[in-house]
């Protein structure tokens, strides 16, 4: 790695003093004068119709402000949701919300309501809604497309194949693509695996619900959200509740985890502000547990027969997927898309054919959740790898050695017949080392070791996902104090990205990070056009953002000191807070010094005059900025080349119990490519956190429905099983290792992590258990629980369920 | 009327400081009357509003309840004591380290440190269409909601079903039934001592309740005599989740056992019935025998007789003969 002060070493984010004291403010910690709570009354069913609606009695009691129904919100346009609706698509679905002067009186209100549903037709299983006949989630359609919804039905597959957990095949897709020719492909492979696989549906289970308060001043609606991102939160928001960006104040400095969830915040924020408006007062929604599981999003289950041909020597030669997407009701996923993407890019196909829908089901709705369809592709493929690894005898890590990309790898869907590439790839790089790091024949050793009735499982999965993004803004102010503020867009979702990546503007001035001040997470200070806070992006993007205005501010301050000593500007440098002649560094100034004469010149040194290729919400944040010292707004015009990827490969270690079912995981390790780490305590807290998540996709988080009544039955906090810290291994520290290969297109080579660590937790874990029992049991689904593992144990019980069925 | 959960309805709080004030709080409010412990299983009642008493009668400030004391025929342990009291105790560690054990592996340990040992046996069944408020035979119904064709009940019970499939979810009280341990109830007309086999009731017995608690009734202790201090105990849980998670069925062993001879056993195990099952026939099978693997698979073979799996829990017949195996053959083994 390259000689860096402040990128890649470790030090003290400013939000984690207040977050481990407990005066971090959240959402729900703001009070305002006046303020009303309210509380919303959600569908008791999957799908129905208000018939009748009397809230006279709710409204009659003392200290009932104000009601919001689906007739206050503006109509969305199908399939997107309105935030309330009278039409319920999902259980939990809100239908309207009373404010009240407290949260038992708005209750009390809720319960008074007289309301009447019709229950109208509902489908939990997308197969089920495309068997002939099968019930639609919506009335308009059960799939979208391109850009309409329409209806598909599978007249002509073999449905008796699906009823013996075989996904059937010739069925109608809305997308279909391939490269080179995936049947030439077959006709050269060695070994074919022919699996039919499910990938479960979870909820995000953000320790902090979606909760908002809302509250207008002077025409503008003050917002205090949970949301991952700031800057490109504004716009959606501002949208949502009907006014104009500059008439939005939104406040969201922290967030108690979002995992895609809450990328520009939730539509049901919408809520407390349209209330707040009716009632003249601030309205707080606090979104309860129960209701998060319902509104809080969901990562979506897929369904999908994999044809995987292979070469002796472990080279996979060709794909062939049927994905099915659990869409939920509304909007458009696109995780069976990105699942194929992600298959073609780490296992490199030559030929690959992909073929999927995404089906509406009256189930909670779908988002993105940390590596959307990667993790699902992990889920479902790695064991498939790994089962073809075993067959042919070869080494499964060599297996994905073998198949990871390299460079600038080609993957994924064509656009214009052409495949795009990654910036960089070093899977392989990031394998060599760790397979001494990790000792990997020495874990290879203890594979089948029994004690008892406990087996030792050693399991190992390739994951990747996209890591970055490009042409987002930097912003700062060197003020006459000395202080060097870094504004920043991005939001505080917890992966302290937004601090971490503003290290790369003090890196440029060769400054101490204690001369710098980050400035987040409200709009009325002023940020700069950020990148979402997700999908990986910040690291990438904003480590260019901010590398760039730091240079910018390196030149003006160089120019300052021209201006004040003579001479050209070239022959001036920036360190330690001060511009100084190179040989003579007596003739200086402090970043205070330089800043005052920065107001004095006016112009492009105070903000007065900006670069024009800025976005409009940078412009119109450095002119309110502007002559507060030396002000520098600057693009990321970098140079790119190609989508970011990150890579990661899980290592786990389990002992499963032959007679109780019970997995307990012993040990798990982490390699990756990731590119320049900018903060090595915050890389390893995603890679761990990532796969402790991967861990839940593996080993238990799900959803349980009542089939008859379209019903949520695990829907607790506890019954819906997020992995806990105590179900990570706790004999030995987990380790992690990183190939440190800096991205050429990228000023310090970083690269995201965000998301990659989830499936090889998820794909690890899946295959170590499969080695724990020799291999010869195919799951074919995740997750795996105990019962599951008994019934493969002992012949006599017979399967619950198909092996593709959702929500059991 | 509309339906709304997850948040908390007023109701009166009494916050007695003797057992004396608290029964008379009971005798007043009745049925409407709800006896507080560490909140665990209540509060998730009262902030669904599935069960709205008029009056709660927080025990937390009646100290004479949580003390943990030496009898002379055994150790009593006040219903208030938590489980992180009843884990720590040196007399439970030493004389019953099997109990301590089992409270280890309850919940989690924060809620280890809130709940009490009298809750913990006391706990309502964990049956998701029950605890979400259907209206089944449990909730004074007519249908059980767990027990259709196409019911989610992969949870659900094995073993003593009558209409209501629930089971009960407490990992403490397969080891007092094992450890044969009395419940000390009072109420304002006196006590009763009720041995703990008989205070857990099933479906059969009362459909609406878990317990031989009557309105009125508070649970002040558990004694447990010296019968079975420091014989060979074997507890095991098994559950989805290391942490936070209810059994799918655990076992409780207490074992004399002398040159290899079972003198005498103990056998119970939960999660796989409405109560904590005794298997009595599995025991008498296993009495003078000396332990062995084949001794041990028997009495599992004989344990899983009778045994009404449901559609998607036949795994627990497996589940709870290798667990009644294990429990014979004990933990070295």
């Amino acid at each position: 790695m390259a000689d860096y002060k402040l990128i890649g070493k470790n030090y003290t984010t400013p939000d984690i003093l207040a977050k481990v004291t407990g005066r971090a403010k959240y959402a729900e910690d703001f009070r305002a004068e006046g303020m009303l709570f309210t509380k919303l009354l959600v569908s008791p069913m999957p799908h129905a119709r208000v018939r009748r609606m009397d809230t006279s009695a709710a409204m009659a009691m003392p200290g009932v402000e104000a009601i919001l129904t689906a007739d206050d919100l503006p109509e969305a346009e199908a399939p997107q949701e309105a935030g309330l609706t009278n039409e319920p698509l999902y259980e939990g679905e809100p239908i309207l919300a009373i404010a009240a002067v407290d949260e038992e009186t708005a209750a009390e209100a809720v319960e008074a309501v007289q309301i009447d549903f019709e229950p109208l037709p509902f489908v939990l299983d997308p197969m089920d809604s495309l068997r002939p006949g099968g019930p639609n989630a919506r009335l308009d359609g059960n799939t979208m497309a391109g850009r309409d919804l329409s209806t598909i039905k599978w007249n002509d597959v073999d449905w008796s194949e699906f009823d013996r957990g075989i996904m059937p095949l010739g069925g109608e897709v809305t997308d279909e693509w391939q490269v080179g020719d995936v049947e030439a492909g077959f006709a050269e492979a060695d070994l074919i695996l022919d699996e039919s696989v499910f990938s479960a549906s979870l909820s995000h289970q953000p320790l902090e619900t979606r909760t908002a308060m809302a509250y207008w001043q002077n025409g503008k609606c003050y917002m205090h959200c949970s949301t991952q991102s700031t800057a490109r939160t504004e716009g959606g928001m501002a949208r949502w509740i009907g006014i104009d960006p500059t008439d939005l104040v939104l406040i969201g400095e922290y967030c108690g985890g979002g995992f895609g969830s809450k990328i520009s915040s939730s539509i049901q924020a919408r809520i407390p502000a349209a209330l707040s408006r009716k009632a003249g007062r601030p309205v707080m929604m606090r979104v309860t547990r129960q209701e998060e599981n319902f509104f809080g999003r969901a990562r979506p289950g897929i369904q999908c027969r994999a044809k995987f041909g292979f070469k002796s020597d472990g080279r996979v030669v060709a794909i062939d997927l049927m994905l099915v997407q659990d869409g939920g009701p509304y909007g458009r996923s696109g995780d069976y898309m990105s699942c194929a993407d992600q298959a073609s890019l780490m296992y490199q196909p030559e030929h690959m054919r992909v073929r999927g829908l995404t089906v509406y089901t009256n189930t909670p709705p779908r988002g993105a959740q940390r590596a959307p369809g990667g993790v699902q592709a992990v889920a479902m493929f790695a064991p498939i790898m790994d089962k073809a690894a075993r067959q042919l005898g070869v080494d499964p890590l060599d297996a994905i050695h073998l198949n990871a990309a390299e460079g600038q790898a080609l993957f994924g869907r064509p656009r214009q017949g052409r495949q795009g590439n990654v910036s960089s790839a070093f899977p392989k790089e990031a394998i060599d080392k760790a397979r001494e790091e990790f000792d990997w024949e020495g874990m290879k050793a203890r594979s089948g070791q029994r004690n008892g009735s406990k087996v030792t499982g050693v399991g190992v999965a390739i994951s990747s996902y996209s890591a970055g993004t490009s042409g987002v803004d930097g912003l700062l102010v060197i003020r006459p104090d000395g202080m060097v503020e870094i504004h920043t867009g991005v939001g505080n979702l917890g992966t302290e990205s937004f601090s971490d990546t503003s290290r790369a503007a003090m890196e440029a001035l060769d400054t101490p990070w204690e001369q710098a001040e980050v400035v987040w997470g409200d709009t009325s200070k002023h940020l700069p056009w950020s990148a979402i806070q997700g999908g990986s992006q910040t690291t990438h993007g904003h480590t260019r953002s901010n590398w760039a205005a730091g240079l910018e501010a390196k030149k003006r301050l160089q120019e300052i000191a021209a201006d004040r000593f003579g001479g050209s500007p070239d022959s001036f440098d920036v360190a330690e807070g001060r511009v100084f002649r190179r040989g003579n560094r007596g003739q200086a100034m402090t970043f205070g010094q330089a800043a005052e004469r920065a107001i004095q010149l006016g112009g492009v040194y105070d903000g007065s005059q900006l670069p024009e290729d800025i976005n409009e919400m940078t412009t119109r944040s450095a002119t309110a900025l502007a002559g507060r010292g030396l002000v520098v707004a600057a693009k990321d015009n970098f140079e790119t080349g190609g989508r970011n990827m990150s890579f990661c490969i899980g290592f786990a270690e389990v002992e499963v119990d032959t007679e109780t079912g019970a997995v307990v995981l012993k040990d798990y390790k982490v390699a990756s490519d990731a590119g320049t780490i900018l903060h090595p305590q915050n890389f390893a807290g995603q890679v761990h956190g990532g796969g402790i998540q991967g861990f839940g996709v593996a080993l238990g988080q799900k959803w349980v429905m009542d089939p008859q009544w379209g019903l949520h039955v695990a829907k607790r906090f506890y019954s819906n099983r997020p992995p806990t810290i105590l179900d990570a291994p706790h004999d030995q520290e987990m380790a992690w290792s990183a190939s440190d290969n800096p991205d050429p297109f990228n000023p310090l080579g970083a690269k995201g992590i965000g998301e990659a660590p989830v499936g090889a937790g998820a794909g690890a874990v899946l295959n170590a258990i499969s080695d724990a029992l020799g291999g010869n049991v195919d799951f074919n689904r995740s997750p795996i629980m105990g019962d599951q593992i008994l019934t493969k144990l002992n012949p006599e019980l017979d399967e619950a369920h198909n092996k593709l069925s959702t929500h059991v | 009327m509309a339906v709304i959960r997850d948040k908390m309805p007023a109701f009166q709080l009494f916050q007695p400081a003797s057992t004396e004030e608290a029964l008379g709080v009971l005798d007043q409010y009745g049925a409407d009357a709800w006896v507080l412990a560490g909140g665990l299983d209540t509060w998730d009642w009262l902030k669904d509003r599935v069960k709205k008493p008029a009056a709660v009668v927080d025990l937390g400030g009646v100290s004479e309840l949580s003390e943990i004391r030496s009898l002379g025929g055994g150790l009593e342990i006040g219903a208030m004591a938590t489980l992180r009291d009843v884990i720590r105790h040196p007399e439970v560690s030493e004389q019953f380290s099997m109990l301590a054990d089992s409270a280890s592996q309850a919940a989690s340990p924060q809620i280890q440190n809130q709940g009490t040992i009298g809750g913990n046996v006391g706990q309502d069944t964990r049956c998701w269409y029950y605890r979400d408020g259907w209206s089944c035979y449990r909730a004074g119904g007519n249908i059980c909601y767990a027990d259709t064709p196409t019911a989610m009940n992969r949870e659900h019970a094995i073993l003593g079903a009558s209409r209501c499939v629930a089971v009960n979810p407490s990992d403490t009280a397969p080891v007092l039934v094992a450890l044969d341990a009395e419940m000390v109830v009072r109420n304002s007309t006196g006590e009763r001592v009720i041995p703990a086999q008989d205070f857990f009731i099933g479906p059969a017995v009362d459909i609406m309740r878990m317990t031989a608690l009557q309105p009125g009734d508070i649970l002040t202790s558990i004694r447990i005599p010296w019968t079975f201090a420091n014989t060979r105990f074997y507890f095991e849980k098994a559950r989805d989740r290391a942490v936070w998670d209810f059994p799918l069925a655990n076992v409780a062993s207490a074992a004399k056992i002398n040159n290899g001879v079972v003198e005498d056993i103990r056998i119970v195990a939960n999660g796989v019935a409405p109560y904590p099952v005794r298997f009595l026939a599995a025991e008498d099978a296993v009495r003078g025998r000396q332990v062995s693997q084949a001794v041990a698979m028997e009495a599992g073979e004989i344990a899983i007789n009778g045994v009404r799996p449901l559609r998607h829990n036949a795994y627990k017949v497996t589940l709870l003969r290798n667990l009644v195996k294990r429990s014979v053959q004990g933990a070295e083994a």
